[in-house]
């Protein structure tokens, strides 16, 4: 337990054995409470600009995500709100602007491993891998456990997604619900203490759709798991996010910041708009 | 008769066998009855005659038509639109509620917005424009070639980084499994350059000197050549594709969010892999290459399978095979580092993955042809 302050960042690419145990234990053992009494943002944006080469998609986006929250990022279709989580997750640098993630700043995914997990819209589980092999993937790469814990862990993530049978499928077996789900069970693999969810429920049915919303309420407060998620789903929105930001296409930033059951009767016609469904012209 | 008696307008109204009638009464020009899209052509036709020497203002009085799909009325939205840049003022008038409804619809597109007109580009311009594609892939290529370097470095300080267990697997899908296609066509090639020679050679009585042709010639070019053809178009588009997809389908984002880099766990594994194999092949292609050489010499040529082999032993030597496999590990190297660069710029789904497993091919065949002459010329210099 030598290494137990060592933050993340500077844990060292090298997998040696001492290290990735070491990851192992630091990250994920040490109580939750103890950091959550240094009551830091997990997660804090100011004055971010993305975009794509010359066009920018949104500006001076500022906001702070608190340990334990379930956040959400809003906006229109094309508003640029999975662009964002690409910069929030390090695989494009800020165009103007910081982000600090965990206290470690713009995340550098060449060194190491990142402290969260990303759910991607379509899944993006590895094609040729089984979805056992693709949730105990990080768990060989990144610990130091034996084969057969590794196995019953993945196992573990499954059921906690729902997926119990299905760790000897292929990823082209699955549908696009399952998917979803397995690589949630993927981005929780290594008990990230803050995970990014693009689009959790886009094209699910109802009913999986609230399943997938009470397993991430449920995770939020059981462990105290900070929740990022990217939606424009208005129904998971009311149920479980407790603050939100809105994005808006035209503005290109923030149009609304807060509780999303308080913004549905903002006085802002674009907010409540958003929040009660109503298009431009009715 | 039905549409008689859905029409209110007399003698306007279409008769039993048509489904819609279109008048012109000087500025006004009355639709009626049903306006279809399986007609829709007819009416586009006729509607535009009576509207070709328009001036002025034209009124489309719709009082008569009982029922419309948005296709025709789309197609009447547009004729507005076409007399308005014409400076005709139309106007769609009469329509009844559900009519209305249609043409509500479908006003709020304004019809031939003008379409910017792509002019067709000059044959110097495109020239100029595939010159300058080739320098910027060129580059690419150069620059995917240097954070190579760079991650090989990191990955020797740190050899854990590495995805070694998918070297074997790989040697196995892009080497065991290529060993027939490799087999056959050197052996064709050693075959039919043989047979071809044979006729001339017999001509001088140099019947044996087939063995010295084949064996330098193979060794030397044609055996890394063909294999390193067949490679590319084997596994240099398979790993292309495969990379491509796991671009587009964000799972080489979900590997960088893992923390594994997409260098150590996809390309060196690829190239490595390569490399390894592809001088093995060579070896194999040498090897059935001459065995079709000595096939065309004891059946066509009449010389002794012994007398043939010593013939090679003299004329081939080791510095011949050598070169060869030299040549092979660069080619391997340029296919694999292509196809990874290739496939690792892939994006917009399907079709970029398409095009980027076509550009994989293309550009390993140039970059093969190139490293083939530049070797050539290289080793003969060096009197290798």
């Amino acid at each position: 337990m030598m290494d137990t302050n060592l933050p993340v960042s500077q844990v060292p690419r090298t997998r040696s054995s001492s290290a990735r145990a070491g990851l192992v234990r630091v990250d994920r053992d040490m109580p939750r409470r103890a950091r959550a009494k240094a009551e830091k943002p997990i997660l804090e944006v100011k004055g971010l600009t993305i975009g794509w080469g010359d066009t920018i998609l949104q500006q001076d986006l500022s906001f702070t995500v608190q340990r334990g929250e379930v956040f959400g990022i809003l906006g229109g279709s094309g508003s640029g709100k999975s662009t964002l989580l690409r910069f929030l997750i390090g695989l494009e640098q800020p165009m103007a602007g910081e982000i600090d993630v965990a206290g470690c700043g713009v995340p550098d995914l060449e060194a190491g491993l990142p402290p969260f997990g990303v759910m991607f819209q379509a899944g993006a589980l590895f094609g040729s891998l089984t979805v056992g092999e693709n949730v105990s993937l990080p768990l060989e790469e990144w610990t130091d456990l034996p084969d057969n814990a590794i196995a019953g862990i993945a196992r573990a993530k499954l059921k906690l997604v729902g997926l119990d049978g299905a760790a000897d499928k292929l990823p082209s077996e699955l549908s696009g619900g399952m998917k979803k789900r397995a690589a949630i069970a993927r981005a929780l693999a290594l008990e990230p203490e803050l995970v990014f969810l693009d689009e959790p429920s886009a094209g699910l049915d109802p009913v999986m759709s609230a399943d997938l919303d009470r397993l991430i309420s449920t995770l939020s407060k059981a462990i105290g798991l900070t929740v990022v998620l990217v939606t424009h789903e208005l129904e998971s929105i009311f149920r479980i996010a407790e603050r939100i930001v809105l994005l808006d296409k035209e503005a290109k930033t923030i149009i609304a910041t807060g509780d999303p059951r308080k913004l549905r009767d903002s006085e802002d016609p674009r907010v409540s708009d958003f929040f009660n469904r109503r298009s431009k012209e009715g | 008769m039905a549409s008689n008696a859905l029409s209110p307008i007399g003698e306007r109204a279409p008769t039993a066998d048509e489904a819609y009638r279109i008048v012109r009464d000087k500025g006004t020009i009355r639709l009626s009855g049903d306006l279809r899209m399986h007609d829709a052509s007819a009416i586009w036709r006729e509607v535009r005659k009576e509207t070709e020497r328009a001036e002025g203002s034209v009124v489309f009085d719709l009082s008569g038509v009982h029922a419309s799909d948005g296709g025709v009325m789309a197609l009447l939205i547009e004729l507005r639109a076409e007399l308005g840049a014409r400076g005709v003022k139309a106007e769609l008038v009469g329509a009844g509620q559900r009519v209305e409804a249609i043409v509500k619809l479908y006003s709020g597109h304004d019809g031939v917005t003008k379409r910017n007109k792509r002019r067709p580009e000059g044959a110097v311009a495109q020239i100029g424009r595939s010159a300058f594609e080739v320098k910027e892939e060129a580059k690419a290529i150069f620059d995917f070639l240097g954070s190579m370097v760079l991650a090989a470095i990191t990955l020797v300080r740190h050899p854990r980084a590495g995805h070694w267990k998918e070297v074997a697997p790989l040697c196995e899908k892009a080497g065991a499994n290529a060993v027939p296609i490799v087999l056959l066509i050197n052996f064709l090639v050693g075959f039919v350059m043989a047979f071809q020679s044979a006729r001339q050679l017999k001509m001088f009585g140099a019947n044996i000197y087939v063995a010295d042709l084949v064996g330098i010639s193979l060794t030397r070019e044609l055996a890394p050549l063909m294999t390193a053809i067949i490679v590319c178009g084997r596994s240099g588009a398979g790993f292309a594709a495969e990379l491509g997809s796991m671009k587009v389908n964000e799972e080489i984002d979900a590997l960088r969010t893992l923390g594994l880099t997409p260098f150590g766990w996809l390309v060196v594994p690829r190239v490595l892999a390569l490399v390894v194999v592809v001088p093995l092949l060579t070896l194999i292609a040498d090897f059935i290459g001459i065995g079709g050489g000595v096939l065309v010499g004891v059946l066509d040529l009449g010389l002794t399978p012994r007398g043939y082999y010593i013939e090679t032993l003299t004329a081939v030597h080791g510095w011949d095979v050598l070169t060869g496999l030299l040549k092979s590990v660069v080619f391997a190297f340029a296919i694999a580092l292509i196809a990874c660069q290739q496939g690792f710029s892939a994006s917009g789904g399907a079709e970029g993955v398409g095009k980027r497993t076509t550009s994989t091919v293309v550009t390993s065949l140039f970059a093969i042809v190139i490293i083939d002459a530049l070797s050539t010329v290289l080793f003969r210099a060096f009197n290798l």
